[in-house]
């Protein structure tokens, strides 16, 4: 198992969540993201030599790699097509690395992006077995999954209503620091949430992510030649990826949820444990997720994240910094991009340019993503040392 | 007449492997698979065994009885054509014999517990027999 620097970020684009994209297309946004990262990294789009693309929803279904390299008038030595889910963009940042540790190219860009226009819902349309043993009874979309999983909690361990609201809050919260989140100047409270339609019980309107337009692009290198850029270089310390099934009827017990291996494997990887750790940069899609994941996290035991919420504080300057961009909660979530703002806060804290929401002394970050219905699941640490 | 009220309920999407599964709630049976060398019984229908992959799989008639792991009570449903059937219940069953499905609940609200024990219910929506689970009846 590698335990030493495996790749480092030197660049990042992140375009500001919006409503609605009229007049954008996905491709132009993949491009504008991909501008901004090479333009932070100080560097030409001839220097990129490898590309990780999300799969485009309802736009260029196949030879995407092919797609955006022909669009952005880039010909990498690597490409490929990420299909994590949420896991999308953490899984990019490893891949990356890794790719350039094969020696098969030095300087990666992964994006994702996407457009949402009003009265268009792109989405992948539904396939066996989900479309033949779920859709047929009543059962299609992410909030029916992340309801049963929320009932399950709350069911096997006894946790509340109120417990998961605190999760919405803190999102919020941090939110009103961040003037690109979608819900900036917008905080509510606990109240507020609770108070708020149920979509699917037990998940009320306020725990289930926003849908934005939006984007993201980060660009990876090897350690060394990181040491020559514009930026203090972003390492990946370490990695931890777990699939365990696709349909939410099919995953295992909460005890055997994949965060459980990945996110304990990251940090073995790199040397660290959760207590060192100075942001929690973890995905967000509902408050069930957020809750499921600081128990994997080991932050307390399994079952009593309502306790661990209502103890602590998670703001910039509280005792466990979580989410301090305001999570996809509070940010928006811009499909597949929503998963690489995780990244791109981490990045943001662990350079010390996070402005008036900036963690002091930030050395060390656990990201995660997730997908499906806690399916495919990454964890990395970044830290702002090699 | 709007576009929306001519999007029927979507029934299942029978592939060759599946069929059998689909004739046994036709005749009113749930049948599943049982792994020919390990013994495990598997839900949804496959060719290989997802637990030691053998690949001899035989159709058995189950128990149709199970018990209630989660559940959700659908406000706003996925699909279009279900939001006019709101409130209604899905949830997810491990059946006696091991693996677990999505069904739909036959069950009131307030009578949802915690690893309720419940049965199938074959129900007909549109023209699609469906193995709908509700509570579980006194044992005679």
């Amino acid at each position: 198992m590698a335990s030493q620097t495996q790749g480092a970020i030197i660049g990042i684009g992140e375009l500001k969540p919006v409503r609605y994209s009229t007049g954008k297309t996905t491709l132009s946004l993949i491009a504008e993201s991909v501008r901004l990262a090479i333009q932070d990294a100080g560097i030409s789009k001839e220097d990129v030599d490898g590309l990780l693309v999300g799969p485009q929803v309802g736009e260029t279904p196949q030879h995407v790699p092919a797609t955006v390299s022909e669009y952005l008038g880039i010909d990498p030595n690597m490409s490929n097509t990420v299909d994590l889910g949420g896991a999308t963009g953490p899984g990019m940042i490893w891949r990356a690395a890794a790719a350039i540790q094969a020696g098969m190219c030095e300087t990666v860009v992964c994006v994702l992006a996407n457009k949402n226009e009003k009265g268009e819902t792109l989405r992948s349309p539904n396939r066996n077995p989900i479309r033949e043993f779920d859709v047929p009874f009543g059962a299609s979309g992410a909030n029916t999954s992340y309801a049963l999983l929320k009932r399950q909690h709350m069911e096997e361990y006894g946790s509340t209503q109120e417990d998961f609201a605190r999760i919405a809050y803190w999102a919020r919260k941090n939110a009103q620091l961040n003037p690109d989140a979608i819900f900036h100047g917008k905080p509510v409270e606990v109240e507020d949430i609770l108070a708020s339609p149920m979509i699917a019980d037990p998940l009320h309107l306020l725990e289930i992510v926003m849908p934005v337009a939006g984007g993201a692009a980060v660009i990876v290198t090897s350690p060394e030649k990181a040491e020559k850029a514009k930026h203090k270089p972003v390492y990946l310390k370490g990695a931890g990826e777990k699939i365990t099934h696709r349909a939410v009827s099919q995953a295992p017990n909460l005890e055997g949820l994949p965060f459980n291996y990945s996110i304990p494997r990251a940090l073995d990887q790199a040397r660290t444990n959760i207590e060192d750790i100075d942001l929690l940069s973890l995905y967000d899609c509902y408050t069930s997720v957020v809750a499921t994941t600081l128990e994997s996290a080991g932050l307390c035991k399994p079952g009593e994240f309502g306790d661990f919420v209502k103890n602590h504080t998670f703001g910039h300057d509280g005792d466990y910094p979580l989410n301090t961009h305001g999570g996809q909660l509070g940010f928006g979530q811009a499909d597949l991009a929503g998963g690489m703002s995780h990244v791109v806060e981490a990045v943001h804290q662990l350079r010390g340019e996070a402005g008036n929401r900036q963690i002091p002394d930030a050395r060390n970050a656990l990201v995660t993503g997730n997908g499906a219905t806690l399916s495919e699941t990454t964890a990395l640490v970044l830290g702002g040392e090699r | 007449m709007s576009e929306l009220q001519n999007i029927s309920l979507p029934g299942p999407t029978i592939t060759p492997v599946s069929e059998p599964f689909w004739e046994g709630i036709k005749a009113g049976r749930l049948s599943l698979q049982q792994c020919d060398k390990c013994e495990q019984w598997i839900f949804y229908p496959r060719e290989h065994c997802p637990h030691c992959f053998h690949h001899s799989l035989t159709w058995k008639q189950a128990s149709g009885r199970g018990r209630l792991k989660t559940w959700s009570v659908i406000h706003r449903a996925g699909h279009p054509a279900w939001q006019e059937h709101t409130p209604y219940v899905v949830g997810v069953v491990t059946l006696e014999e091991g693996p677990s499905l999505l069904t739909h609940l036959l069950i009131e609200e307030a009578a949802l517990t915690y690893n309720m024990e419940v049965e199938m219910a074959i129900s007909e929506i549109g023209p699609h027999p469906l193995p709908f689970f509700k509570k579980q009846e006194e044992m005679k």
